[in-house]
């Protein structure tokens, strides 16, 4: 039981660490990849569309 | 077929919980089943006189439970206030406690109805009701799952109704913010999975092709709240026909589980959650984009990687081992930065619109809220940090804090958003009046500083009173001579909560008078163009 502990500790310590770590420094770097500003623009502008109703509806 | 799959399941519902209220070892599980006795019998009236109604297919985005949750969350929200109010004056006229209702009435029974009140009923119903909108307005797609939407939203309310008579009938695991027992936990499992479903239904179905922050935001509360409420509440029922219910975890496993679970109902709660909000409520009410949707995305995964460590800052100077505590404090701090990164974001986006603060007191209460949710961000880390946790826990700062963000950021936020919502809701052209807004925000505002300065002297009073030795080393003063210190600054707090008590019902009164009163919206066929103003 103790041992189990110790590994999994060990293995949160490290590896496990550097994976969310890479994982967080990777999605903030995504953000800023070429081209992704055009694709921000878009998105950000979802809340001004499709106010009344539902895409493709009596379109 | 479905019609008479349910009547099957609402006859076995009934029978099962009349049975389980005969056999009942306590009131509250006794009342409760009696609750559930009526409520399963009257869905089986009510689907029995349904059967062969022919089923129409609806289209269009589904708004039904949004009307009402718009109407609940606005009658919640009076009633924690309520609660708060009266349990505040408590504390200052402790012959408020009546003899004749003790063991119902009192402090200690009505303090979980009021958390549970404003965060579950109040904040929880403004959340469910707020992601289904904005989940459907901006996927472009119709609730998924057809009445489960129904099913997720009634469910909810059942979990509230359990929770608050359980409190005051003494059915508690006395786990802060997790106090109901353990079938009402169960329940609320199946409602919460439930919830996921349509959820993520609807995003699937989406016919934007990118899904939007707001969304995200909305995701992260559901997902972590259903893993925080199923490992938190792991417990073991002493009887399938009582209430009581023991805790898997015991002793520091059990106060970091319940604090780990207890952190993040505020940071995905009531952060992510109401995050979710603001990013759709002030672009909208703003009618520009949000500042920069980089910072957005950057404000979530940064949220999402720190809030869930931060915990164990509940827990200085206890059982738990110190690098767990310093751990909590450090991530605590750096909490700070995407708190106040998304403070900015909301903030900025009325960059070139600013003069609508003068024009529309609900932007300004949105503002107001985005303010006070930077400055709990900012007074959190701070009292996150041992040396000041030392003065400001056990005392009324601590109490303070969470009202400056409870109130002033999910509070006004949540006004804001059923300002909005409602007009549109009940294709209104605009609110009743807008200067009932702006008495509603004033004395909300007001209401606030008064209970945050309040808690802020009288919570360092008390933590410099409880320290103060003298010169041979001995306490000062008794814990008596804090309690009666504290008098005036009671009083103030009282006040303060009667003014955020009147503020909501003013809203009220404007939000009926808007749906009653206030001219119609022009004919829906410009619907495509920007909402006109």
């Amino acid at each position: 039981m103790m041992d189990t502990y110790g590994i999994m500790r060990a293995f949160a310590d490290s590896w496990f660490l550097i994976a969310m770590f890479a994982f967080f420094v990777g999605a903030a770097l995504f953000a800023f990849r070429p081209g992704s500003n055009k694709i921000h623009k878009d998105i950000a502008n979802i809340p001004f569309r499709h106010e009344d109703k539902p895409a493709g509806d009596r379109d | 077929m479905w019609d008479y799959l349910k009547l099957v399941i609402f006859a076995l519902i009934t029978v099962l919980a009349a049975i389980a209220a005969s056999y009942a070892r306590d009131v509250a599980y006794q009342v409760h089943a009696i609750l559930v006795v009526l409520i399963a019998a009257g869905l089986f009236v009510y689907t029995l006189r349904g059967v062969g109604n022919e089923k129409v297919v609806e289209t269009g985005y589904m708004d039904g439970p949004v009307r009402v949750g718009v109407a609940l969350t606005a009658f919640w929200g009076v009633v924690g206030f309520l609660v708060g109010t009266f349990i505040a004056f408590q504390l200052a006229f402790p012959d408020l406690n009546f003899a004749w209702a003790e063991g119902y009435l009192n402090f200690g029974r009505l303090r979980p109805l009021h958390t549970s009140a404003v965060i579950f009923a109040f904040g929880g119903t403004a959340l469910i009701t707020s992601s289904f909108y904005v989940v459907q307005r901006t996927s472009g797609a119709r609730l998924w799952g057809g009445n489960l939407a129904w099913f997720v939203f009634w469910g909810y309310q059942i979990v509230i109704l359990l929770a608050a008579t359980g409190y005051l009938l003494g059915a508690t695991q006395s786990k802060e913010y997790a106090e109901p027992e353990w079938y009402t936990d169960l329940w609320l499992t199946i409602v919460w999975v439930a919830y996921l479903l349509v959820f993520m239904g609807t995003l699937m179905k989406r016919k934007e092709p990118h899904i939007y922050v707001a969304n995200w935001f909305f995701l992260s509360f559901i997902v972590t709240v259903a893993m925080l409420h199923v490992v938190n509440n792991l417990s073991i029922p002493v009887s399938l026909f009582g209430s009581k219910s023991v805790q898997v975890f015991a002793g520091v496993q059990d106060a970091m589980t319940q604090w780990w679970y207890g952190h993040n109902a505020v940071g995905f709660f009531l952060t992510a959650g109401f995050l979710g909000m603001m990013y759709y409520f002030v672009p909208k009410q703003a009618e520009r984009p949000v500042f920069s949707y980089k910072l957005s995305i950057i404000h979530f995964w940064a949220l999402i990687f720190l809030y869930i460590w931060a915990g164990p800052h509940h827990l200085h100077y206890t059982a738990l081992p110190d690098w767990a505590s310093t751990l909590g404090m450090v991530f605590s701090i750096v909490l700070w930065m995407p708190s106040w990164g998304g403070m900015i974001n909301g903030l900025m986006t009325l960059s070139g619109a600013w003069d609508k603060l003068r024009t529309d007191p609900v932007i300004r209460m949105m503002v107001v809220s985005i303010g006070f949710y930077g400055m709990s961000t900012f007074e959190g880390p701070m009292m996150s940090i041992r040396a000041v946790n030392s003065l400001s826990h056990y005392t009324d700062w601590t109490i303070g804090h969470v009202h400056s963000g409870a109130l002033g950021w999910n509070g006004m936020i949540t006004f804001g958003m059923l300002y909005f919502l409602v007009p549109k809701l009940w294709n209104r052209a605009g609110l009743y009046s807008l200067k009932l807004v702006s008495w509603h925000f004033w004395l909300a505002t007001i209401g606030i500083v008064l209970y945050a300065a309040s808690m802020w002297v009288t919570g360092i009073m008390e933590g410099l009173m409880w320290r103060e030795v003298d010169a041979q080393g001995f306490l000062v003063n008794s814990f008596a001579d804090t309690v009666a210190a504290k008098f005036p600054m009671y009083v103030v707090r009282g006040l303060g909560g009667v003014l955020f008590l009147t503020g909501a019902v003013i809203m009220c009164y404007n939000l009926w008078m808007t749906v009653k009163r206030a001219p119609a919206a022009e004919a829906a066929g410009d619907a495509a163009a920007a909402p006109a103003e």
